[in-house]
């Protein structure tokens, strides 16, 4: 109270802040705001571990092996992308990985029990999706709890009801082969077909893998929608105060998750025919490690879409990259948790140089 | 230091400008109960345009709580909230943001990570083309609010510096004058000068003396009487959960606002109580609590 008694007696000084900068900030250089973008310490990564195996294993040069590493990486990244705007507003889904299979269940029973055109499936599929979406985040939104323990729930829950469910309709712990079904043979078109680049057989999810990415990019950067993610992931309370729709936001992000899943679990289902019922568990921390790899804050309010691209490709170079170079791939594992680690150190680094004033 | 409250060099007396017959923003008896703690009660408060009506209070008094009934995060449940003399029940901001109702919170008016154009345009994004390929306009954004911030005299050399490294004067600062772009006509600041150094609070100060000569209503919460008596033209103190003093400029002093804000009777009796414990000396105690006891007690 003292100190504003202070001013009292003042003359009404130009105050900083007010009028011609006061010299005391200097403009960034442009080389450091191109730092600052969160997707640049894992381009960086990414093409170091390209031009690695590209030297330690020979194999990798060929047309062939680079799509099979790109395959392994699209089926990663259309998962990492919606993780990764999710992320971005500030929550998690830990239920992600069980819900593709969820997906794949649901289109496969559904119409081989029911005697249906697959894309009937295909559709009830991607309601279910969206509806376990919706139902995480409504959960969410409306009790204030962690994503962390509500998607936990729902995680366990899919994971039950996936085998359960599929040894209760089946008998058996994978789905009846829906190979010879009416529509099979377009739904596999859509989703697990393969397209011919220079000799090389490239499959169509990489294709889907890179519009999705370019069309998240858009999303998040150029439309209201975009602002929004980046507001309720950064301060949800400042965001509702200035008329951000912070549930719809929510909601709809992890619906976009299950949009995701959906779509993975039907390339799954179209690709191998039938599903194992007890597949996907611990697929939801590699989407996660790839968004995070990405540049993706983990509280929130920060990251990339592009990104977890680059993150989904260092993931797939590695598990693929290690077989090419004829090295016992029980190291897989041990080589994505230094990388991990890697990555989120200099993504740190990067930052704290770029933003430093 | 000056704090008799008699002569405020190089202030302006506010000038009133002749109130017109409806308020903007007019609380009747209004109160709010949380569950069976009742935060707020019979509370009158009337804001007019081009007017600075200052909230005060201690921690606690319930300021906060008023500031969320009107800008529309919490319903009131006792009591008349009307504007423009109709009366009103905001569910969220966004219904009083739509009725021209702004709120500059303390801690939660910006979000730090994000650009300072994306803070000033956020919950309300100019966009360009048509639905599915509406996008952000972003030269337009960009543009509009380094014109706004300029015109409160805030230069910025980098937009796209997120909010967080800005200084907590120039942080409020932006939030004013968005507030005051998108076509405020009723402005609550909440606290706006409670982190700040002397000369930012300055700043301000300035600013909110803008907005008044603007044309807005201005409600001003503060815990700081010389900040609330440089600008204010009523002043509403808030003690406990209802008001303890509603005076206009005319009617009231530095000293009785001050007197008023910290409970002059409760601090007459401590002061009483101070003077029985031997070792004491009560010139001793410290100028920033001195300058609190009422005249006459001394």
């Amino acid at each position: 109270m003292s100190g504003g008694g202070r001013t009292v007696g003042a003359p009404p000084a130009p105050a900083p802040g007010a009028g011609p900068r006061d010299g005391r900030t200097t403009r960034r250089p442009p080389a450091l705001r191109l730092l600052a973008r969160p997707e640049v310490g894992v381009f960086l990564g990414a093409v170091a571990v390209l031009v690695f195996f590209l030297i330690a294993a020979p194999a990798v040069r060929q047309g062939g092996s680079m799509a099979t590493v790109l395959y392994q990486s699209s089926t990663i990244g259309i998962m990492a992308l919606p993780v990764a705007l999710l992320m971005i507003g500030g929550e998690f889904d830990l239920s992600c990985g069980v819900a593709v299979i969820t997906s794949a269940l649901t289109a496969s029973m559904l119409s081989y029990q029911l005697t249906l055109n697959v894309w009937t499936g295909v559709l009830a599929a991607l309601a279910a999706s969206l509806a376990v979406g919706a139902l995480n985040g409504w959960m969410v939104v409306r009790t204030g709890l962690p994503s962390f323990l509500v998607t936990l729930g729902t995680f366990l829950i899919l994971q039950g009801v996936n085998l359960a469910v599929t040894k209760l309709v089946t008998g058996n712990v994978a789905t009846d082969d829906v190979s010879d079904m009416d529509g099979f043979g377009q739904a596999k078109k859509v989703f697990a077909s393969s397209f011919d680049v220079a000799g090389v057989q490239v499959r169509i999810t990489v294709l889907w893998w890179l519009v999705f990415a370019a069309l998240a990019t858009w999303v998040l950067l150029r439309t209201r929608y975009g602002n929004w993610i980046f507001a309720v992931g950064g301060d949800q309370d400042s965001a509702r105060a200035v008329g951000v729709p912070v549930r719809f936001t929510k909601i709809t992000l992890f619906m976009l998750v299950g949009l995701g899943a959906w779509f993975v679990g039907m390339h799954n289902l179209f690709s191998f025919d039938t599903v194992q019922s007890g597949e996907g568990v611990g697929n939801e921390l590699i989407y996660i490690a790839a968004a995070v790899i990405g540049g993706c804050l983990l509280t929130g309010g920060y990251g990339s879409a592009i990104g977890s691209l680059f993150g989904a490709f260092m993931f797939g170079m590695v598990n693929q990259g290690i077989v090419y170079a004829g090295w016992n791939p029980d190291w897989f594992k041990a080589f994505l948790g230094v990388m991990l680690l890697g990555a989120v150190l200099i993504n740190l680094w990067v930052r704290r140089t770029a933003t430093r004033r | 230091m000056n704090h008799d409250g008699t002569g405020i060099p190089g202030v302006a007396l506010p000038g009133a400008p002749a109130p017109k017959d409806t308020p903007l923003v007019e609380l009747r008896r209004a109160g709010k109960s949380y569950g069976n703690v009742r935060a707020l009660y019979g509370v009158d408060l009337v804001v007019r345009a081009g007017r600075v009506t200052c909230v005060l209070g201690d921690n606690g008094a319930g300021k906060s709580t008023l500031i969320k009934i009107i800008s529309g995060l919490h319903r009131h449940t006792e009591g008349d909230f009307l504007v423009d003399g109709r009366p009103v029940r905001f569910g969220t901001p966004r219904d009083a943001l739509d009725q021209g109702i702004a709120a500059v919170y303390q801690d939660l008016a910006t979000v730090p990570l994000m650009p300072v154009w994306r803070n000033f345009f956020l919950g309300s994004e100019l966009t360009r083309g048509r639905r599915p390929l509406r996008r952000l306009d972003i030269p337009r954004m960009k543009e509009t609010a380094d014109r706004e911030l300029r015109r409160m005299g805030i230069v910025l050399d980098d937009l796209e510096q997120p909010v967080g490294t800005l200084s907590g004067g120039q942080r409020q600062c932006v939030a004013i004058a968005r507030a005051v772009h998108f076509g405020a006509r009723v402005l609550i600041l909440d606290e706006p000068t409670a982190a700040l150094g002397v000369k930012q609070s300055g700043v301000v100060l300035k600013y909110i003396a803008a907005a008044r000569e603007r044309g807005l209503g201005v409600v001003f919460i503060t815990h700081n009487p010389h900040h609330a008596y440089m600008v204010g033209d009523h002043f509403s103190v808030l003690r406990l959960g209802t008001l303890e003093l509603s005076a206009e400029r005319c009617d009231t002093t530095l000293d009785q606002l001050t007197d008023h804000m910290a409970g002059g009777a409760e601090l007459a009796t401590l002061k009483h109580e101070l003077s029985q414990v031997h070792g004491v000396d009560l010139d001793a105690v410290p100028e920033g609590l001195g300058d609190t006891f009422p005249e006459g007690t001394t």
